[in-house]
């Protein structure tokens, strides 16, 4: 009777103790999940008046106090398009050699593989150090040197260079999704392709890339989504607040919404007449990067599905 | 791990596959092969230029006799006196330029506590519940949903402390700056959950089935498992999380240049507006003269903050890799 008693009592206070911790670790993650949507939903409810289709396609007037955002949405747009061209080849070949060339046990590849994960871990604003003391102040005068006789074409901030150091900051984040979908793709489809005669190359331009696509895809749209969101890294290597016309040239500055909402929000004059725009600019560059991720994480699940069920 | 496939073909087949192919296509590939490793080895190659680079710029401060009549290294870290007392003062647009590091320091480390305080338990929690209790859709579901925190930019971050969360915080606490510390970790914990719930959410994953199997065969309840097995295996990681969630911290700009203040004081209170390195280059850097000394001074952190990160985060992962080791479950 007593230790039957006992026993229930017990069972009860574990019980108790169990479901504390799943609730308290549930609670965390509803505390994390409350704060995304908190931040979005400001941003969201404060930006939506202000968006139309004036906003989206017209240049700033009024000392950035009306008008819209074009410029900054354009030199987003080419920013990322250009990183997109260093960072994406450069990323899937690294990946290639990591997994398909490389030995497990190679000290290149692992001293590669651990340059990667640093990379990743360099603070932003180094990178725009970077950019500066390397693009611009060495290889952008040396070019000015060599080919227009010392004048500055190339030796000052620009699109080029901001471009070419987001490729740099983004690389890890394509190498590490590419490598991961190469890693997934099945063996035998690559016995299958030797069996057959292809060269190791043809493996995998024909076989292994094809199947690791949405991968492939995924780290791409990762990485302009984060090229996308950068600040640190541009602000001094290319980026202006105000341009009267669109950049045209790769030696041009040009406009971000990124560094948009910085200036708006810690520089205007007027805060209360610029706050419309701040929200707007700032909604239009968390839909940009929001929705790109979403598309990630959707093209990611997709594939991962497909690769489940083809096998 | 692929590399194996490859050997696995017989040798003789690849001998006879290359030697027929050699003819046409064979120094071709060969030519794409090294094309595809000369690139693998660019990320090498960047790392390197970063530490050249930047080091390169800060390298007057150790050697010019120039830079040396405004600012030394040891110039940097002890104080001066001022009207009396000493100080350390950050102040390098004045008549008499000062450029004491520790005020930046020592905001640096304030805000990044703040963050890792409020971040820390409330993301390895998240992990825990992600990795033990949650399954089939709800994992699916909620483990992206908390990683699309990664996918708003910092400035939006910085923006929303700014206009919202600093007013929250002011009227929580009553802080006499509406810009602080307090508002610019808390800022910071966005950049920084994560970072330090993915990397715990691995190492809690990282724990193999049989030590949670066994824990229960010996009549533990799920909690007694969580608590006295699982995470002690997977303590490690979580503290390498908690490096590189502290690494991650230290080099985020755009949330603290918007919502920290900017003054360079040194003091431990969290309700003083403050001011760290990142935010201090992004400020400073845009208004100098290049090659000037207080041009120098910057990269010189900048080169500080490198390889702060890069001790981090290689301490970080060599923690992660032991553990995966030790528990068996090396990828």
């Amino acid at each position: 009777m007593t230790s039957a008693v006992s026993s229930r009592r017990l069972v009860g206070t574990v019980r108790h103790g169990d479901r504390a911790l799943a609730g308290l670790t549930a609670a965390a993650v509803v505390v994390i999940l409350v704060m995304l949507v908190i931040v979005m939903g400001d941003v969201v409810i404060g930006g939506v008046r202000t968006l139309s289709w004036q906003f989206v396609s017209e240049a700033p007037r009024a000392g950035m106090t009306q008008g819209g955002v074009f410029p900054a949405i354009f030199g987003t747009v080419a920013l990322t398009l250009l990183m997109t061209l260093v960072a994406v080849p450069a990323g899937v070949a690294t990946a290639i050699y990591l997994t398909e060339y490389a030995s497990a046990k190679s000290p290149v590849a692992r001293l590669v593989r651990v340059c990667v994960a640093n990379l990743a871990g360099v603070p932003s604003i180094v990178f725009g150090l970077f950019g500066l003391g390397f693009f611009i102040s060495t290889v952008g005068r040396m070019i000015d040197s060599v080919a227009y006789g010392g004048q500055g074409v190339y030796g000052r901030p620009c699109l080029l260079w901001a471009s070419l150091t987001l490729a740099i900051l983004t690389l890890p984040v394509v190498v590490v999704t590419t490598e991961e979908a190469i890693l997934s793709v099945p063996r035998e489809l690559r016995e299958a392709s030797l069996a057959v005669g292809a060269t190791r190359l043809q493996t995998i331009v024909r076989v292994v890339l094809p199947e690791a696509l949405g991968g492939i895809l995924t780290g791409t749209i990762l990485a302009v989504s984060r090229g996308a969101g950068e600040v640190a890294p541009i602000l001094f290597t290319g980026v202006a607040y105000y341009l009267p016309s669109l950049p045209t040239h790769l030696n041009d500055q040009f406009m971000s919404l990124g560094y948009h909402v910085y200036v708006l929000a810690t520089q205007s004059p007027d805060v209360d007449r610029t706050k419309p725009l701040l929200y707007g600019t700032a909604l239009v560059l968390l839909s940009l990067t929001f929705l790109l991720n979403l598309l990630a994480i959707w093209i990611r699940s997709r594939s991962r599905g497909q690769s489940r069920a083809a096998r | 791990m692929a590399h194996p496939t490859i050997l696995a073909v017989p040798e003789r087949t690849e001998r006879a596959r290359s030697r027929s192919l050699r003819r046409n296509s064979g120094w071709r590939e060969r030519l794409i092969e090294l094309a595809i490793t000369v690139v693998a080895l660019g990320s090498i190659a960047a790392i390197l230029l970063i530490l050249v680079f930047v080091g390169k710029e800060a390298l007057p401060l150790l050697t010019s006799v120039e830079v040396h009549r405004e600012v030394t290294p040891w110039s940097m870290l002890i104080p001066i006196r001022q009207h009396g007392a000493e100080a350390y003062v950050w102040q390098p647009v004045s008549e008499v330029p000062k450029y004491n590091v520790m005020p930046l320091i020592m905001g640096t480390l304030k805000v990044t506590l703040v963050a890792l305080v409020f971040a820390g338990p409330m993301s390895v929690a998240a992990a825990v519940f992600v990795s033990e209790y949650a399954k089939g859709r709800m994992r699916e579901i909620v483990k992206p949903a908390i990683e699309l925190l990664a996918g708003v930019p910092s400035v939006v971050v910085g923006f929303f402390a700014l206009i919202v969360l600093a007013g929250w915080v002011q009227r929580a606490f009553g802080t006499e700056h509406r810009l602080n510390a307090l508002v610019a970790g808390i800022g910071l914990s966005f950049a920084i959950i994560p970072i330090v719930f993915s990397v715990s959410e691995d190492a809690l994953r990282a724990v193999p089935r049989s030590y949670r199997e066994a824990a229960l065969a010996m009549g533990s309840t799920p909690s007694q498992t969580i608590l006295r097995v699982v995470l002690p295996a997977a303590a490690p990681g979580i503290a390498a999380a908690t490096v590189l969630g502290f690494g991650r911290a230290i080099g985020e700009t755009m949330i603290v240049v918007i919502a920290s203040g900017n003054a360079a004081l040194l003091d431990l209170s969290l309700q003083h507006s403050t001011r760290t390195i990142t935010a201090t280059i992004a400020q400073e850097l845009g208004e100098v003269v290049v090659g000037s000394a207080h041009y120098d001074v910057l990269f010189a952190l900048g080169a500080m903050l490198f390889i702060a990160t890069f001790v981090f985060n290689f301490i970080g992962e060599r923690i992660v890799y032991r553990m995966r080791r030790n528990l068996g479950t090396v990828a």
